[in-house]
């Protein structure tokens, strides 16, 4: 009894350590090193077994993530037209879309390493952005992956990743508006779950 | 070779002709991309090029040599454009970057064995990424419209100035004979090619629309390389932000998107009197 109390008490303090002790920056560093470590490890993901891929970012990137806050950057204005149901489903499928992406590019990883830039959080501060660079072992130039974080009773999560300057989540913004422009939030959600549909049928022919 | 070409060209002026016809349907209606119609065209104009010719022979070249072999010519045209970067550095007023990238050229032309490997990252001198389109931006000259271009692919109205200007100056099309010029301009080309075969799967994964998020990541990407990776994030018109009357909705422009895309000189001005500051 007493053993698990130490235990359960041990627990409840290493989380709320985790909640609110882990900087952005060795967020990052930690969580890129730890799904790096696998990738270099696995055949399966290195030939581009995607499934794997993904399975491996929903478990341990995602929980790391905002996608809600991901899903309203991107829908801009026209978050406010949809209802929470839509929200929801939005939210849904624009997550499955990014965790495919994100799945994507870690099939093609080829030996890169990452290098971490000087990051100093500032008193207060909860909306920072944490720069790594991706060095490649071969042939092409370094890419500049930043990151975006937000400080919530939760920790740090990420609400948005710059390659090379390119948001992955606003880059969309044109394309949603376009599409709810023509055809509405409903036209824009069908969108997604065809495309959704489209990439997990691609995946398991892999 | 010869006989073929006639065919081609005609070929090339169908597309263009047809370019022509549909310039007429633009579609989606983005404040950015007034002649949507005609660089839909032109984009599949290029994606066709692409898969027929280029992306087959990025993919054999890759196939066939080494990675440190192309990672030898990679840094061989690398340090070639290292010249007109640190030019266009200097033209921006950053004498420390521009020495630097002289620094550069110095040191991989010379130990970096005629430019094959890079030693000056290694030792510290990081690589840039500048052109003449980047200097018009940082000298305050506004983006203007997309568009896209037959072969080369995305550009603005400015970037397309400036690529005229990067053509002219690139040392590579001033090679003698013509046949070695040729060479090392197809050379360089595929070899540019097959450095982004991996991003390639990873569009496709991720696009809606092709051409819209081709086109919105140029744009991105032109707008942070201007800034020098120090771009300050788009305005967020989201709905925690600004509670803003229903009526302004239905407006034309969004204000809050003006600020940067249609006065594109303001926050040229505010990068400079950052970089002011800073000093």
């Amino acid at each position: 009894m007493k053993f698990l109390f130490a235990f359960f008490s041990g627990l409840l303090i290493s989380t709320t350590v985790l909640a609110q002790e882990v900087a952005p920056d060795v967020l990052v560093k930690t969580v890129t090193e730890e799904v790096l470590d696998i990738v270099r490890k696995d055949r399966d993901i290195q030939s581009g077994n995607t499934k794997k891929a993904i399975d491996l970012v929903e478990t341990k990137v995602l929980p790391n993530f905002n996608f809600t806050r991901m899903t309203q950057l991107a829908m801009a204005r026209d978050w406010r037209q949809a209802s929470p149901a839509q929200q929801k489903t939005l939210t849904d499928e624009f997550h499955a879309l990014l965790v495919r992406t994100y799945a994507k590019a870690l099939t093609e990883y080829k030996n890169q390493t990452v290098h971490y830039k000087p990051f100093a959080l500032k008193a207060g501060e909860t909306d920072v952005r944490v720069r790594t660079e991706i060095k490649q072992a071969g042939a092409g130039k370094n890419i500049e992956l930043d990151y975006w974080l937000e400080k919530s009773p939760a920790g740090w999560k990420v609400y948005d990743i710059e390659v090379g300057g390119i948001s992955i989540v606003t880059n969309y913004r044109e394309s949603f508006a376009a599409e709810v422009r023509n055809s509405g939030i409903d036209g824009l959600i069908k969108l997604l779950q065809t495309k959704n549909k489209s990439g997990d049928a691609a995946s398991v022919k892999k | 070779m010869k006989t073929m070409l006639p065919a081609r060209i005609k070929s090339l002026a169908l597309a263009f002709a047809a370019a022509g016809l549909l310039a007429g349907c633009a579609t989606s209606g983005s404040p950015k991309d007034p002649i949507e119609g005609f660089n839909r065209a032109m984009f599949a104009f290029n994606e066709g090029l692409d898969s027929a010719i280029i992306k087959p022979v990025a993919t054999g070249y890759e196939a066939a040599l080494p990675s440190p072999v192309r990672t030898g010519v990679t840094n061989f045209f690398g340090n070639i454009a290292d010249l007109l970067i640190g030019v266009n550095n200097l033209l921006q007023g950053k004498a420390p970057e521009a020495f630097s990238d002289l620094g550069r050229v110095v040191i991989n032309s010379t130990i970096g064995l005629l430019g094959t490997f890079d030693i000056a990252s290694d030792v510290g001198l990081e690589k840039h990424n500048e052109d003449f389109g980047q200097t018009f931006g940082r000298w305050g000259v506004g983006s203007g419209a997309y568009v896209v271009i037959p072969v080369f692919g995305p550009r603005t109205a400015r970037d397309t100035v400036g690529l005229i200007l990067d053509v002219a100056a690139d040392p590579v099309t001033h090679v003698h004979p013509n046949a070695a010029r040729n060479v090392s301009l197809v050379l360089r080309a595929v070899n540019d090619r097959a450095n982004l075969l991996p991003a390639d799967k990873v569009v496709e994964e991720a696009a809606l629309d092709k051409y819209s998020y081709i086109r919105d990541a140029y744009l991105q990407r032109r707008r942070n390389l201007i800034y020098d990776g120090n771009a300050p994030r788009e305005p967020e018109a989201d709905a925690e932000q600004v509670e803003r009357p229903a009526r302004a909705e239905a407006g034309t422009v969004e204000p809050q998107a003006s600020a940067d895309s249609v006065v594109p000189v303001s926050p040229v001005l505010v990068a400079r009197t950052e970089t002011a500051e800073a000093k």
